[in-house]
């Protein structure tokens, strides 16, 4: 417990002080949002109703594009040796990364959603949800970039390759997040979409870090 | 199996049972489509088009077949670091894929003359486009890893990755949005087709898998020999410096 906590937080900070990468992938999830209206023109009534749409589809890409960060400086470095040797397992270690990885690009998405919500246009009692549905959907698309990310970590070109393979793996994320929030997939409001996509989260909080782990072993053997 | 999966006796047994595969293919596949297109009558509401039927619905299946068969030889490599399992896995990708195009190909032809669109967004369409990106992404993992013994590990856990992934998209996009209709073949309460379209359909079927694994065991020995042909050129190189 003790290394998983000291792993968490320095994964923590290196991400907040190191490299200069903090906050970007906010950045950037400002800047999706932020250029949509030129694409589809500033009609507010589109705007919301696409907006929870919008904001889950910036979510995604923003989380894809800081993943070769969760084990690829480590790797370049060195110190993933150090923790592939540790007697703690490797499953619970990635889990810590994933942890630290999620709170310093993750959760900073589902805070600033409700913002960017407004600007959107969307109605009051949606902005809660976009953020609450993030704030559970982030997580678990960390979770599946971490196989992604441990999956590619050996390789000098692995950049496109990473999005390219875990892309087809958040389609239910997607789904039953952007379901719960507009509450029109036919499958009928907030409950079911949401209580699904807690079980997906659920679900690759054990696999995730598993396949993950599996895929550092075989990467570094 | 055991016996069988020794390299060096899977290509001699492989050799002796490809040209018997080859030709129950090839008379499979001449029944099945002179059937398909000649014998079966035309749909009353779906007219000639239903006999598009008779590709897309065994491409469809095998589509679904590769990545199964990639499931089971992945347990190979990991459960019993196997190189034939990875050869198999490394073998069905293309074909997989390759099946999984045609059937979003035929599939999108016969779409424009019924729902007079050539793609919808529905859920069962969705669903096999993203096992067809997929396939795609095992290929490039594979293509990027230039380690044999690493690729077949972290291609395997991917595939399985998948595995688990691929019926999760499909109840997921099914909950999402559906015009695809239901199964119609593998039924409780029996199949919903006539007669005279499902026995060509199940002779087509029967075809493609053939089809399919022939092409399978062709592949599987092309790359035997040329990961032979690899291992042998380095201890050349290593000989020779």
């Amino acid at each position: 417990m003790g290394t998983l906590i000291a792993v968490m937080r320095r994964d923590f900070t290196l991400a907040i002080r190191a490299g200069g990468g903090f906050g970007l992938p906010l950045v950037f999830f400002v800047s999706v949002i932020a250029v949509a209206p030129f694409a589809i023109g500033p009609d507010l009534v589109l705007l919301s109703r696409i907006g929870p749409a919008l904001l889950w589809i910036a979510a995604l890409l923003s989380t894809l594009i800081g993943l070769d960060r969760l084990f690829g400086q480590d790797a370049e470095d060195g110190s993933l040796d150090l923790l592939l040797t540790t007697p703690s397992p490797l499953a619970l270690i990635v889990l810590a990364k994933a942890a630290a990885h999620w709170i310093a690009t993750g959760l900073p998405l589902a805070v600033a959603a409700p913002l960017l919500g407004l600007m959107l246009n969307l109605p009051p009692e949606t902005l809660g949800t976009v953020a609450l549905t993030l704030l559970v959907g982030t997580p678990t698309l960390t979770l599946l970039g971490a196989v992604g990310a441990a999956l590619t970590v050996g390789l000098k070109r692995g950049g496109l390759l990473l999005p390219v393979l875990v892309l087809p793996l958040t389609v239910p994320v997607l789904i039953f997040g952007v379901g719960a929030t507009a509450g029109i997939a036919g499958g009928g409001g907030f409950g079911p979409s949401f209580t699904l996509l807690l079980a997906v989260m659920l679900g690759s909080l054990v696999l995730g870090p598993l396949a993950a782990a599996a895929a550092l072993k075989a990467s570094q053997a | 199996m055991i016996a069988l999966a020794n390299p060096a006796r899977f290509s001699a047994i492989a050799e002796k049972i490809l040209p018997w595969l080859a030709g129950a293919t090839a008379v499979l596949f001449a029944i099945g489509l002179w059937q398909g297109f000649f014998v079966a009558p035309a749909d009353y509401q779906q007219g000639e088009t239903v006999r598009i039927m008779f590709i897309h619905v065994p491409s469809a299946w095998l589509s679904m077949f590769g990545w199964t068969m990639m499931s089971i030889a992945s347990l190979g490599v990991l459960v019993w670091r196997h190189p034939l399992a990875d050869v198999a896995a490394q073998a069905a990708a293309p074909l997989g894929a390759a099946f999984t195009l045609i059937a979003l190909v035929t599939g999108s032809l016969w779409g424009r003359p019924m729902w007079g669109t050539w793609w919808v967004w529905d859920a069962r369409l969705t669903s096999v486009l993203v096992l067809f990106l997929m396939y795609l992404g095992v290929m490039a993992l594979r293509a990027a890893l230039d380690e044999p013994s690493r690729a077949a590990k972290l291609v395997a856990i991917l595939t399985l990755v998948g595995f688990v992934n691929i019926p999760i998209v499909k109840f997921s996009v099914d909950w999402w949005n559906t015009l695809h209709q239901g199964a119609s073949v593998f039924r409780v309460d029996g199949p919903t087709i006539h007669p005279a379209i499902l026995v060509p359909l199940l002779i087509n079927a029967l075809a493609f898998t053939l089809l399919f694994l022939t092409l399978h065991l062709l592949l599987m020995r092309t790359e035997l020999m040329r990961r032979r042909l690899r291992g042998l050129r380095l201890r050349a190189a290593e000989s020779g410096a």
